[in-house]
């Protein structure tokens, strides 16, 4: 007989964690269980690189013990990579066989890593780098390794290619597009970005395609654009990642790139939601079109929301939409990067950039609103300015001081707002 | 049951922006003088004044969800949200949890900081000379009380706002189950202590003395159990009618033979439980429906008869002050107070501000009551022969007793020479407390 569960979240990082807790906030006695396809306690994707440049011990990344799953009353099952999903029986069905019936689902199933159509590619050996045990492996790799290339200038390849460089490999990093971290920064940033990797003896190659990839001498050899053929003892994919959602073939729940979901998390089946990088949720910049928006503050907010909901929480709220955000570490350098930089005729954009220094702020308001922030080497407070979007804070009365003082001026609104 | 916690609080009004919790902070947390390495950072406003940026230890913290190294955790018995150096990685996600400013870029390259409280006893609290920070550690009193056993009964029946339950339930959890309870007719057995319908109000035996016996009453009760070999608190509820007015003689009688008896006196300055006639203890320039507001008259002409110090007068084993907006104070006052009366009369006189009858809103119940001890209106204090009497919270630098008055409609007839007399009275009784205060004048020097 199949297992039964009044809550079933699948997927045990940041968004599949903060329901669990807001489930249990409104709900102790409820069974409820936490399904997750690694074998491990649960761990964030987010702390892979570190695992990778031997900062963080792989035993002591997890974000959760089993005590604590223990006191929570959650059956939490390791090693349950959800194969089917049986909507009309509110059954979930593993690959392990395991078939469990839920009356409530939260699907947190997250992402994987897209592997780009490059010829010859899948005839040779390559990293990812979304789970511990890509982790595990790819540290043990770059023991030999001299020569590293990594694909993709996303924030996972950029912070990969700076552990192997740590680690003594000569890196070359190949971005498609015409700059590093695209969607996080603008140009001139990015270039700043792309300086320090250059300093550092990293060798970034931008608006570059990769035509082939094939096995020579035991390595990878890539060949790039103009012809010129890169040797590479360790290859690492990381051209971006795509929603985890093979096992809805088949499956009333609506999709566009990822699930599609409500203000509440909800899909278009009324016992199932979706939080985390699977799920596609309203954006706050895009008219009620629905977004991906894979970053990890915002998983943890889905989490929640679609925990409240869940468990019938009275002080359940609604989403307020994602907004683009991250903060970004290289060699000893800081970047902080909140909403969007798009510049229409109403925007005002209010920039400061001293290569020299290697500063860059970038503001960007609309109506008085705070659209966007971005900084390298400048102190704010990412979430201040996060809040201050969200809430649409009016600006006008400190603009100029909000403009010359951001990090300051934020905190004087932001407290004052609590208060 | 949850645990609450000590935290630090701002108080914007009274920050000068001297920078000494930031330098504090600096000195304790990195031994530097930059304000740049402190934890708790004040910044000036573009508009004046001064705010705060400092970790809150939040209840229900975003930093430690969003933190993917497992290397911030909110400790379950101090409240603080724990930063391990050895499990971050660096990446600033905890700086986009946090909407205060709490967690941020610290003074060591590309590390974060956040305040972790000193381990209870925070530098920068201490440094502030203004006021401004205060280390609130009034969770101790929720996490010591919560527990005991709640002794009334559910469903009492106040005006709403009145703060009069919470003083009810508060003080007979802490008394304890071996009480017997006398509450005089006044608002506390209109609430329902005595019970309503046959059914008794609390669990612990209470009865409905007249006004003007309570004391005695209490007296013989309390001899009554000790001849009898137990130990039993007898403990009044009164309110100031009941105490001061028709209540006194017994009052008086009782503790000039110092007998053994708690008496705790509610007071809303008035009979407000009857349709809010004057007392004894109605302040000058008062609305009451006894001393109207009309053409000829614009409320109460006299002063309130200063009742805690007439007790004081009667040489008992303790006597004091205490306010709802100052509840640690309050309860280490009841403490005292409690254990006085196993040897004597005990007196605890405690301002009740009347929503009804002061007419104000229902929400303002505590900020009334603060507002009262913050501009010497009330003061707080206690008495015990061997000590003297003792200002438990400073008299220095008072507000405008017209910044207590405006809050509450019976004073808002008041002419400026009204507010002037209560100013004059205010100042003249902070004065007389002071000297009886100074050095610990031995009010009765051939006690012991």
């Amino acid at each position: 007989m199949d297992e039964q569960t009044r809550y079933l979240v699948v997927g045990a990082s940041h968004a599949g964690l903060e329901a669990l807790r807001a489930i249990r906030l409104a709900d102790q006695e409820g069974s409820l269980t936490l399904a997750t396809r690694d074998a491990s306690l649960p761990y964030s994707p987010t702390v892979l690189p570190y695992v990778v440049s031997g900062r963080s011990d792989p035993e002591r990344v997890f974000l959760r013990d089993g005590g604590f799953f223990e006191a929570q009353g959650v059956c939490y099952l390791s090693g349950a990579r959800l194969a089917h999903l049986d909507c009309g029986d509110n059954r979930a069905v593993f690959a392990s066989g395991a078939r469990i019936r839920y009356e409530k689902l939260l699907l947190a199933t997250g992402a994987s890593p897209v592997v780009p159509p490059i010829p010859g590619l899948d005839q040779v050996p390559f990293h990812v780098l979304r789970t511990l045990s890509d982790a595990v492996r790819l540290r043990a790799a770059l023991q030999g390794a001299k020569q590293a290339v990594v694909l993709g200038a996303g924030l996972i390849g950029m912070h990969a290619a700076e552990n192997l460089a740590k680690a003594g490999a000569r890196v070359t990093v190949i971005e498609m597009q015409s700059q590093v971290l695209p969607g996080y920064f603008d140009a001139e940033p990015a270039s700043l970005i792309q300086k320090a990797f250059a300093d550092h003896g990293v060798h970034v190659l931008t608006g570059m395609r990769v035509l082939a990839a094939r096995q020579r001498d035991g390595a990878c050899a890539v060949t790039i654009a103009g012809g010129e053929t890169l040797k590479a003892d360790l290859l690492l994919v990381s051209t971006g990642v795509e929603p985890e959602i093979a096992y809805l073939n088949g499956c009333p729940v609506e999709m566009d790139r990822g699930i599609l979901v409500d203000d509440a998390m909800l899909t278009s089946v009324s016992n199932v939601w979706a939080a985390g990088d699977v799920a596609q949720a309203r954006g706050f910049f895009s008219n009620g079109t629905k977004v991906l928006n894979a970053i990890l503050p915002d998983a943890a907010e889905q989490g929640r929301i679609a925990g409240m909901a869940m468990a019938g929480d009275p002080a359940a709220r609604f989403y307020r939409g994602g907004v683009p955000l991250n903060t970004y570490h290289f060699f000893g350098q800081h970047a902080v990067s909140v909403g969007v930089s798009g510049e229409g005729e109403d925007h005002e954009v209010h920039q400061e950039f001293d290569a020299r220094h290697g500063r860059y702020l970038k503001i960007v308001i609309k109506d008085n609103r705070l659209q966007g922030i971005f900084g390298i080497n400048v102190a704010l407070d990412g979430g201040i300015m996060w809040e201050l979007i969200l809430r649409g804070v009016d600006l006008g009365p400190v603009k100029g001081e909000f403009i010359t003082r951001p990090q300051e001026t934020g905190r004087v609104l932001m407290s004052r707002i609590w208060r | 049951m949850g645990k609450a916690y000590n935290t630090v609080a701002f108080k914007p009004q009274f920050c000068d922006g001297c920078g000494d919790c930031m330098w504090a902070c600096a000195q304790a947390k990195a031994g530097s003088d930059d304000p740049a390495d402190s934890r708790i950072q004040v910044v000036a406003a573009a508009d004046g004044g001064y705010e705060l940026a400092l970790c809150r230890q939040c209840g229900d913290p975003r930093c430690v969800a969003v933190c993917p190294a497992g290397a911030l955790a909110k400790d379950q018995d101090s409240g603080l949200i724990a930063w391990d150096g050895e499990r971050c990685v660096d990446c600033l996600l905890c700086t986009m949890g946090c909407s205060f400013g709490g967690i941020a870029l610290g003074g060591v390259a590309g590390r974060v900081v956040k305040c972790d409280l000193c381990g209870g006893d925070p530098q920068c609290v201490k440094a502030c000379s203004s006021g401004a920070l205060r280390y609130i550690t009034t969770s101790r009193i929720y996490n010591e009380v919560g527990n005991l056993e709640d002794l009334f009964a559910p469903g009492l029946g106040g005006c709403q706002g009145c703060n009069t339950e919470l003083l009810m339930r508060h003080s007979l959890r802490r008394v304890g189950p071996d009480t017997v309870l006398a509450t005089p007719p006044g608002c506390v057995p209109g609430m329902g202590s005595v019970g309503y319908n046959g059914q008794a109000g609390t669990k612990v035996p209470v009865f409905h003395p007249l006004l003007s016996n309570t004391s005695a009453m209490l007296a013989g009760v309390r001899r009554f159990y000790k001849r009898k070999g137990r130990d039993v608190t007898a403990m009044a509820l009164a309110g100031d009618g009941g105490t001061a007015d028709v209540g006194f003689q017994s009052l008086s009688g009782a503790a000039e033979r110092g007998e053994e008896v708690l008496f705790i006196c509610i007071d809303n300055e008035g009979y407000m439980n009857t349709g809010m006639q004057r007392s004894g203890c109605t302040p000058y320039g008062a609305w009451t429906s006894t001393t109207p507001v009309g053409d000829e008259r614009k409320g109460k002409t006299q002063d309130a008869k200063n009742l805690p110090l007439l007790m004081v007068m009667h040489n008992c084993r303790y006597v004091a002050t205490a306010s709802t907006a100052f509840m640690e104070d309050l309860y280490a006052k009841l403490d005292k107070a409690i254990a006085a009366s196993q040897r004597g009369f005990a007196y605890l006189h405690v301002y009740s501000p009347c929503t009804t009858g002061w007419r104000f809103p229902a929400h303002h119940n505590i900020e009334v009551a603060r507002k009262a001890v913050e501009s010497n209106f009330v003061m707080l204090w206690e008495f015990d022969p061997e000590s003297g009497l003792r200002i438990t919270r400073p008299l220095d630098n008072p507000l405008p007793v017209s910044e207590y008055l405006k809050g509450m409609g019976k004073y808002r007839h008041l002419d400026q020479d009204q507010i002037e007399h209560i100013q004059d009275k205010v100042n003249e009784n902070a004065e007389l407390l002071a000297s009886l205060s100074r050095g610990r004048t031995r009010l009765f020097p051939g006690s012991s």
